[in-house]
């Protein structure tokens, strides 16, 4: 008896993962078939483009900073007088442009985003409002959906790029101020290893990110039921998938991309 | 008392509806729905809550779709239809929501020309012209540019009916009309929705449990129970109704439907 409940339990499990790779693949699907017609909503896409990318920015910026400012300190504690100062720099930039800077970026934003977007469209499911949009032979995929994902999309790479710049100079006024590493010497070791492939390489990384935090956000906030608790359920399930999500793509990403961009 | 799957209208039939089914797991809300209104009439779906009426009304506007059964609007068959026709469809018919459902991040303005805005080629201050005058039709002028949390339960219910009736829909959907207001506001929606229904060509459909606003605003009354139409008749009939469900809804008499134990 036991034995059958377990396998009852197991499987129930099993169905609703797949329901939700289901919807996950149909609202993707959905998303491709609506980017013709997301000139017709622009507006739409500048507005959210404004709230993903310059409500970040503080955040972002904050995060960055400081994750330059530790990278340094780590690097100097790890090289032990065994490696010169100048791979400092190197060091620094190189884990910054191809991992910190779109991961934790993409891990700050989508705790915000994607949780900003379950909510707003779980409130608007569960009051009706999306229905609304349907009986004005308004697509909400079209209208809420497509917006949401092009300014996810294109804002999190300029998000990451700044996010890439502030966590150099974290790094660098780390450097200079407390570990006694002079500003010529940090230079020259980021300049002397710099390869654009890695800047657009984490670009990359930044967009598909993007993708995946929109996607979140839309999918669970459109999947809302149950009221208040309902869109609670939904913020919380947006923001732990994007972030799984998120590492999960990087490591796929990092495969593809030691291959045809790093190589 | 009795089915009567269509009765004498002012012109063709507009809605119909054949032998509607719909389930939410063993839940079986739809068992078999059938009626028919013609151009015109104001009917009012009567029922008890949780009996499946705003599931029906949400069906008659391809918000749900049946497990089986025939929805026809206008003659078009509504299950199964395409989106694009379907959204051409839609372009005559309004609806009014039970919380109104307007949109939070728009202004009332926004709100009201949202569906012309996509659908209509008219130029900004048409469509300021055009929101002006559908608000004072609805007793609200001067409040295009407030936002949707400023205004009051009354105000909400006023601004979503002047979204649905901004394309001059043919059929006007009313889910709940009168439900959350004071009786003097309540009075006041009653008053539009009689008003948009007496106009040449609409058809009205009211969901409700209040039997003031339904007394008031229907022609035609369908009393929805255990997922079927139990009562189909005009006001008199109902009235007279000896069936012991629907004389206990009309009275609000929960001995007469048993559920005092």
């Amino acid at each position: 008896m036991i034995v059958l409940r377990i396998f009852g339990a197991l499987g129930r499990l099993a169905l609703r993962q797949l329901e939700h790779l289901g919807g996950v693949s149909i609202m993707l699907l959905q998303v491709a078939r609506g980017l013709p017609r997301a000139g017709r909503y622009a507006g739409e896409t500048v507005q959210q483009m404004h709230r993903v990318g310059v409500g970040s920015m503080g955040l972002v910026a904050l995060t960055s900073v400081f994750t330059g400012a530790v990278a340094t300190v780590q690097a100097r504690y790890q090289f032990s007088n065994l490696v010169p100062d100048m791979f400092l720099g190197t060091v620094v930039a190189k884990s910054v442009f191809i991992e910190l800077g779109p991961v934790l970026t993409a891990l700050v934003v989508a705790g915000r985003v994607s949780a900003s977007m379950a909510a707003e469209l779980g409130t608007m499911r569960v009051t009706e409002q999306i229905d609304a949009l349907e009986t004005l032979a308004i697509p909400p995929t079209d209208y809420l959906i497509v917006p949401r994902f092009l300014a996810t999309a294109l804002m999190l790479p300029a998000v990451t790029a700044c996010a890439d710049l502030l966590a150099i100079a974290g790094g660098w006024f780390v450097a200079v101020t407390t570990l006694g590493v002079s500003s010529q010497i940090f230079v020259s070791g980021l300049r002397t290893f710099f390869e654009m492939g890695d800047v657009f390489g984490g670009l990359i990384k930044a967009f598909v990110f993007g993708i995946v935090i929109a996607h979140m956000g839309c999918f669970f906030g459109m999947a809302t039921s149950g009221g208040a608790e309902g869109v609670g359920r939904a913020t919380t399930r947006a923001v732990v998938a994007a972030c799984v999500l998120i590492l999960l793509n990087d490591y796929v990403l990092a495969e593809i991309l030691s291959r045809v961009v790093f190589a | 008392m009795g089915a009567r799957p269509t009765s004498p209208g002012r012109g063709a039939a507009v809605v119909e509806v054949r032998d509607l089914h719909k389930r939410f797991g063993a839940n079986h809300i739809l068992e078999g729905v059938t009626f028919a209104l013609r151009e015109g009439e104001r009917a009012v779906i009567l029922g008890r809550s949780g009996g499946g009426k705003s599931v029906l009304l949400r069906h008659l506007v391809g918000l749900m779709q049946p497990d089986s059964g025939s929805i026809c609007l206008f003659g078009q068959e509504l299950v199964g239809l395409k989106r694009a026709a379907l959204y051409q469809l839609r372009l005559q018919v309004g609806v009014l929501f039970q919380g109104a459902a307007l949109l939070d991040s728009m202004t009332v303005y926004e709100n009201v020309t949202l569906g012309l805005r996509t659908h209509a080629d008219l130029s900004e201050s048409e469509l300021r012209q055009h929101a002006a005058a559908k608000l004072a039709e609805v007793g609200l002028p001067g409040i295009e540019d407030t936002m949707p949390s400023s205004l009051s339960g009354g105000m909400r219910k006023r601004a979503g009916l002047a979204r649905a009736i901004a394309m001059d829909p043919r059929i006007i959907l009313y889910d709940e009309p009168t439900t959350g207001l004071d009786p003097v506001m309540a009075d006041v929606i009653n008053n539009l929705v009689l008003q948009y229904g007496q106009r040449p060509r609409v058809t009205s459909v009211v969901v409700t449990h209040d039997m003031t606003s339904a007394f008031k605003v229907g022609t035609r009354f369908l009393m929805l129970h255990k997922g079927r139409i139990l009562f189909d008749g005009d006001a008199a009939a109902l009235r007279g109704c000896i069936d012991p469900h629907i004389a206990g809804f009309i009275a609000g008499d929960a001995a007469a439907l048993d559920l005092m134990q």
